[in-house]
């Protein structure tokens, strides 16, 4: 057989059938759901008079909408009650497994799965959101659907799909000290442009990704999305192997070894094929900061923000200066002269143990700045909130100033009562940047935890180096 | 699903790349359990001066006169014209819910982002991806003539201009087909439910920890 890339053995260990023009049927092992894009695909199935193919690969959870204070008092959004208690009925309706709000599990759905074993290895993985691209990081296919897309893997276990194009991504060499996994991701995005990989499923890989921990291979995978790719992926290591085992979906005894096994076969052959090589050298990667309203207008902390006259594309000029209006930023300042109002440690991207970590150890025995009027840190998920807690991370940042809060996505996308006013200026380990994005006429910065935390305490941007 | 045959309409020009979901429907429109409903809150940010929130009557807010959706003719508008990466960010396919509940029902661009032009498909939206050169002139042609509009023709894969002058389009042949006749492909796909059930008892066996 000819050499393959990663992605080739997955879609092909996942083809129902094919039609003559390449139209396919995939299979989908998994299929995770939340409360906001899943309402009106039931209804969808009521109304066809069907029901899920197999129950058993859905697993459900709220997190766009839920509170992050307060939490045993419920919702008091009726209309956000409404879609969380639509999902609990579905879920009841179809016996699907949701873990639900006063769940110790509850957290965002890209970091209970993982965090469950119910994303493993060599698994076709769906979810209504984009940031699906997150499982990737286990040697997966992972990506992000709509609603109808939804309805129709709840009733055929099948997408139609034509199969995507292969892109590599090589980090090669170590990162300075001080760069995570959000930089690296981040400098992929500045390098290929929000819509370079459109149309590719993208497999990051050379030794900066190889030394990446289980959570900063979601952390890159996560926001492959930014940059236009609805998957991306990570080659099946020790690292992946050891990440899995023992968790409560994960398979156990002698399944666990044939397993094993087969995952060890989930890298790129020697030699396989890629329609787009692109390369980067972690050496040259410093910790990131953007600076618009698109993840791909990004630069090192110790850059100015980026003058649209010199941008020779006119289309692209015109979008830099849409951006710094929105922004309320100068062309040429330095990005360590803007002063920030809020700072926001969670999401998807960036709320897992280890990001709690990162932003601890920077935040101990330290204050945040007296012009922050809020820093808040929300664990991805319960079990990540009850480990910090264990690690005394809680006291740390309570001591410097932060809130700890309850699991959700909270200021990620604002559905829920946390988010920006109009004007004010958001440090976030969170994936888009986008105009009212974490509330209207907010302005967001992605940056990775560690950044944020060293950004809280100083007040305006600075290098975590150099705190 | 509605039906995609033959239109002709006004085109509205929507001049900046990377035009993302979270403009097209805010993220507190979300919260609905409904598919329709989304047309008024289109472009919220953009489109009033005034923050919205769900069950405000939005024909009340006040109307920001310098975005383009809110200025005749383009408010009757049936095509949008777009640059680069329309529809990016999330997978919200309330975006493309938004855009028909508005009254559009094609966008031109020189591309989109995968899921968004996925999800068009889905709701009767036809995505048309036209050279960026094409789309330039397109823009032109558009700010040089108020009320300028465009017959697409589905079957024939061709866009007509005002002056006659035609532009052909590609577009996937099963999606052509399912949008001609406004079909469920839901049902389409359990006409293959026994392959399904095949490849499920073989999978089974090579990798029983996934059922």
């Amino acid at each position: 057989m000819a050499a393959r890339t990663l992605y080739d053995k997955l879609w092909d260990a996942h083809v129902v059938r094919t039609e003559d023009d390449g139209t396919a049927l995939i299979y989908i092992d998994r299929h995770l759901i939340h409360e906001v894009t899943s309402p009106q695909a039931f209804e969808g199935l009521r109304m066809a008079n069907r029901s899920p193919w197999r129950a058993d690969s859905l697993l459900a959870v709220p997190d766009h909408n839920v509170p992050t204070t307060a939490r045993a008092e419920g919702i008091t959004d009726p209309v956000a009650k409404l879609q969380v208690q639509t999902l609990e009925q579905n879920c009841k309706e179809f016996a699907i497994t949701e873990f639900k709000m006063d769940d110790i599990r509850q957290g965002i759905v890209h970091v209970i799965g993982p965090e469950q074993g119910a994303t493993l290895p060599g698994m076709t993985v769906v979810c209504g959101d984009s940031h699906t691209s997150t499982h990737g990081a286990f040697g997966a296919l992972a990506h992000g659907i709509g609603t109808s897309e939804v309805e129709h893997v709840m009733a055929t276990q099948c997408l139609i799909q034509k199969k995507m194009k292969n892109m590599l991504i090589a980090v090669d060499g170590k990162t300075p000290a001080g760069v995570t996994a959000k930089d690296i991701v981040l400098a992929i995005i500045g390098k290929i442009g929000t819509a370079g990989g459109t149309g590719y499923a993208i497999e990051f890989a050379g030794e900066a990704i190889a030394n990446l921990s289980m959570e900063g291979r979601m952390t890159v995978c996560n926001m492959a999305i930014e940059g236009g790719a609805r998957a991306g992926m990570v080659a099946v290591d020790q690292t992946t192997i050891d990440y899995v085992k023992g968790r409560p979906y994960a398979p156990s005894g002698e399944t666990w070894h044939k397993a094993e096994a087969a995952w060890r076969d989930l890298v790129s052959d020697q030699g396989a094929h890629f329609d787009s090589v692109v390369r980067l050298d972690a050496a040259d990667i410093k910790p990131q900061v953007t600076w618009g309203t698109s993840p791909e207008m990004e630069v090192a902390v110790d850059a100015n923000v980026p003058n649209p006259d010199t941008e020779s594309d006119e289309v692209k000029a015109n979008g830099m200066r849409k951006a710094l209006a929105y922004m309320g930023l100068q062309a040429g300042m330095p990005i360590t002269e803007i002063q920030l109002d809020k700072v926001f440690i969670g999401s998807c991207t960036n709320s897992r143990i280890e990001d709690m970590r990162a932003a601890a150890e920077v935040a101990k025995g330290r204050k945040v700045a007296a012009n922050i009027k809020l820093a808040m840190v929300v664990p991805g998920s319960g079990l990540v909130k009850q480990q910090a807690e264990a690690e005394g991370l809680d006291v740390i940042f309570k001591a410097a100033g932060f809130e700890w809060r309850e699991p959700g996505c909270s200021m990620c996308l604002a559905m829920n009562a946390d988010r920006l006013q109009a004007g004010e200026r958001c440090a976030s380990t969170s994936n888009r940047n986008f105009e009212g994005r974490q509330g209207q006429g907010g302005r967001t910065h992605l940056v990775s935890p560690a950044m944020a935390a060293a950004a809280a305490i100083a007040g305006h941007f600075v290098d975590v180096n150099e705190l | 699903m509605q039906k995609f045959t033959e239109i002709s309409g006004i085109v509205a020009p929507m001049d900046r790349p990377n035009v993302d979901t979270d403009a097209i429907i805010p993220k507190q429109y979300l919260k609905s359990i409904q598919r329709s409903g989304f047309g008024p809150t289109a472009f919220d940010d953009w489109r009033y001066l005034e923050p919205g929130e769900p069950g405000m009557d939005h024909s009340l807010r006040k109307l920001n006169p310098d975005f383009i959706l809110n200025q005749a003719p383009y408010n009757q508008a049936s095509i949008l014209l777009a640059r680069e990466n329309f529809g990016c960010g999330s997978s919200r396919e309330h975006a493309v819910w938004a855009l028909d509940d508005f009254g559009f029902r094609a966008v031109i661009a020189p591309s989109f982002a995968d899921i968004f032009f996925n999800n068009s498909f889905k709701s009767g939206m036809l995505p048309i991806v036209l050279d960026a050169a094409i789309v330039d002139q397109l823009f032109k042609e558009v700010a040089a003539d108020t009320g300028y509009q465009l017959t697409i023709n589905l079957e024939a894969q061709k866009i007509t201009k005002p002056s006659g002058e035609v532009i052909e389009f590609d577009v996937d042949a099963f999606r052509k087909y399912c949008l001609l006749n406004g079909l469920d492909d839901i049902g389409l796909t359990l006409k293959h439910a026994d392959d399904i059930r095949a490849y499920e008892k073989t999978r089974k066996q090579q990798a029983p920890w996934l059922f």
